[in-house]
């Protein structure tokens, strides 16, 4: 196994651990679990939707709900970590300001 | 019924079946030379394609060895079966994405920071114990190779709807035979760029098979309205066997507990499995990871569609009245019933290649742990890169070997069975691996034991279900009473959540006691490596090592 000749730098400083993006994004990735888990919420025949009964065709609908949540939490956390670079970067960085 | 029950053999759909998988065979040799770097003897060229795939390539790569041909069958044999209890395979499959999305990208960082080929590999750098590691990497051994002998159910239900292969016993399983050693041939020969190049064609395939049989069945059908309507007709009929209805279409509200906890157990194994990291260590960049998570939903929903066609098979009236009929065949024999016979060899040949690229992977990711965890630690702690290519490739086939040895000689059953316990078995590490990626708090004595006790008690509970009608039997189901909830719910998630309590508890004990720490040689810049050549964080910026 090779290793790397010097041990990369700890996490860089500058935004702090819990920004307004990282709560967005938490919410977007835990919003899928509440809906799904909670299976009574959607145990039923109807409405039903081209003769597929509601049970199977919000769960379908859910796959890409949930694909276009995680996509968002994909672009807005680039966005932050681009942020976070620039900031480390920059002179001495400024705790707890915002994205 | 028809032509089917003969066992006749269709020559159109053979024959599409056979050009399909010798086209397939020339790609996986082809593949060795595809993207070859300087040094092809280092495990991470053999292991993990040189650890360089882009967006597109893992993309292929990690659907193709998640959703399995095993799944395309079962999923619909299930509804078929029983109805909506099956579809717990959609919220599944949709929750592992956002859940994997919060610890995937730390694992690719720090295995590529510290040259980790396996999930044991980082719990050894972690944790500092070898114990804990020879743990993970076994329990991810006894876990893949059942999964992989029922990727030869997958191929042999496709073989047996074609009618292919002789009456008599070896002249029956020499089709099969033949496809695997061809498997093996080029997975020796060209190690993980086989399977990913191979998953090009495979989905291509699968998703123009979804695509049409989605909207072409229904139509010959009279309409998803008429083919649940039949399947509510069909699935109220008492089962002679337990005396209750065959299944619902939505699920009743004791079954909640079960559909909901089986999604989340499922969710939470599916990357504990030794396959799902070869496949994510494959890629080439922290990016490419967190991108693929986003888009690889596209085959829950390809998967979601086509458990559908577990309806169909009822609506189509496959299988009925035939006494005894093999649920696992009711998507080829709906496919055989409803296609031309050239679109039928297609759809075959999808289900058949298929299950080639997961069990390649599977394969794969089983040698790396062997050599990586068990060979190196145990046996040659100097081996070199070239010694551990040679050894994984070895092992490539003594697993492939045992999973045909599963198939044939023992019970179909039994590789069902183990499949099950491997899923339990296989989410009995995830507190190791997903607590580390964040945090050393854990003791290793403490992981060991909370693992030991979900093991055995996710057994203990396993081997107690009863087929459904047949009362001293064992391992029929996953689903047992929780204790203290008082509900029916996934053995495999009790386990873990009594495995979580020990570690805690243990570790709180342990910690009381002060005792001497084992070294961890991860520091926490490991978890951020981003291996974009512009930031300096990493001095390996070359594409592979």
């Amino acid at each position: 196994m090779t290793e790397p000749a010097t041990p990369p730098p700890s996490a860089p400083p500058g935004l702090p651990v819990v920004t307004p993006t990282r709560v967005v994004c938490a919410v977007l990735l835990g919003l899928p679990f509440v809906a799904l888990l909670w299976v009574s919420s959607y145990s039923r025949l109807t409405p039903a939707f081209i003769g597929i009964p509601f049970f199977y065709w919000y769960q379908l609908a859910w796959v890409i709900v949930s694909a276009l949540f995680t996509a968002a939490v994909f672009v807005l956390i680039r966005r932050e970590e681009a942020a976070r670079k620039a900031l480390l970067t920059q002179a001495p960085p400024t705790a707890g300001e915002p994205s | 019924m028809n032509q089917l029950a003969s066992g006749g053999t269709n020559a159109v759909s053979l024959t599409v079946f056979l050009i399909l998988f010798v086209a397939v065979t020339g790609v996986g040799f082809v593949a060795s030379r595809w993207r070859r770097a300087e040094d092809a003897l280092h495990l991470d060229e053999w292991g993990l394609g040189g650890r360089g795939f882009g967006t597109v390539v893992s993309w292929f790569l990690l659907g193709g060895d998640l959703y399995t041909a095993y799944t395309f069958i079962a999923v619909p044999a299930l509804i078929y079966g029983a109805g909506a209890a099956g579809f717990y395979a959609v919220p599944y499959t949709i929750l592992v994405w956002p859940m994997v999305f919060l610890f995937l990208p730390r694992l690719w960082s720090v295995a590529r920071s510290k040259g980790y080929v396996t999930l044991a590999d980082f719990a050894r750098g972690r944790y500092g114990s070898r114990s804990l590691a020879l743990a993970v990497a076994l329990t991810g051994i006894l876990a893949t190779m059942p999964y992989i002998a029922l990727q030869l159910v997958g191929i042999q239900a496709v073989l047996d709807t074609m009618g292919v292969g002789g009456s008599s016993g070896f002249g029956k399983d020499l089709p099969l035979l033949i496809a695997f050693a061809v498997l093996a041939a080029y997975t020796y020969s060209s190690g993980l760029r086989a399977p990913a190049l191979i998953a090009f064609v495979k989905d291509t395939l699968v998703y123009i098979v979804v695509i049409v049989a989605v909207i072409y069945i229904p139509i010959r059908l009279g309409g998803y309205g008429h083919v649940f309507h039949d399947a509510a007709t069909s699935l109220a009929k008492t089962n002679p066997a337990t005396g209750k209805p065959k299944g619902s279409l939505i699920t009743g509200p004791k079954a909640q507990w079960s559909y909901a906890t089986l999604a989340l157990g499922s969710a939470m194994a599916l990357f504990m499995y030794p396959h799902s990291a070869t496949g994510v260590l494959a890629s080439k960049d922290r990016t490419t990871v967190r991108r693929n998570l986003a888009v690889l939903p596209a085959y829950s929903l390809m998967l979601g569609l086509l458990s559908l066609l577990g309806f169909m098979a009822i609506s189509a009236g496959v299988g009925k009245g035939v006494k005894g009929f093999n649920a696992q065949l009711a998507v080829p024999e709906l496919f055989q019933q409803m296609f031309p016979s050239w679109f039928a060899g297609v759809a075959f040949a999808a289900v058949g290649i298929g299950a080639l690229v997961p069990a390649a992977i599977m394969s794969i990711a089983a040698a790396n742990l062997f050599t990586r965890n068990v060979y190196r630690e145990y046996f040659k702690p100097d081996a070199t890169p070239a010694q551990e290519t040679r050894v994984a490739k070895l092992v490539s086939l003594v697993v492939k070997l045992g999973a045909l040895g599963f198939v044939l000689g023992i019970d179909k059953q039994f590789s069902i069975n183990l499949q099950l316990l491997g899923g339990i078995w296989i989410l009995q590490t995830f507190p190791a691996i997903v607590a580390g990626l964040f945090s050393r708090w854990f003791h290793h004595w403490a992981l060991l034991v909370g693992w030991a006790a979900g093991m055995a008690y996710g057994t203990y509970e396993a081997y107690n279900v009863a087929t459904a009608g047949k009362p001293n039997s064992h391992f029929g189901g996953s689903a047992a009473n929780i204790p203290v909830v008082g509900q029916i719910g996934y053995i495999g998630l009790t386990a873990f959540v009594l495995n979580l309590v020990v570690s805690v508890v243990l570790t709180l004990a342990i910690r009381a006691a002060k005792p001497r720490e084992l070294p961890d040689e991860t520091v926490p810049g490991d978890y951020l490596v981003e291996s974009a050549p512009l930031v300096p964080l990493t001095p390996e910026t070359a594409p592979s090592r």
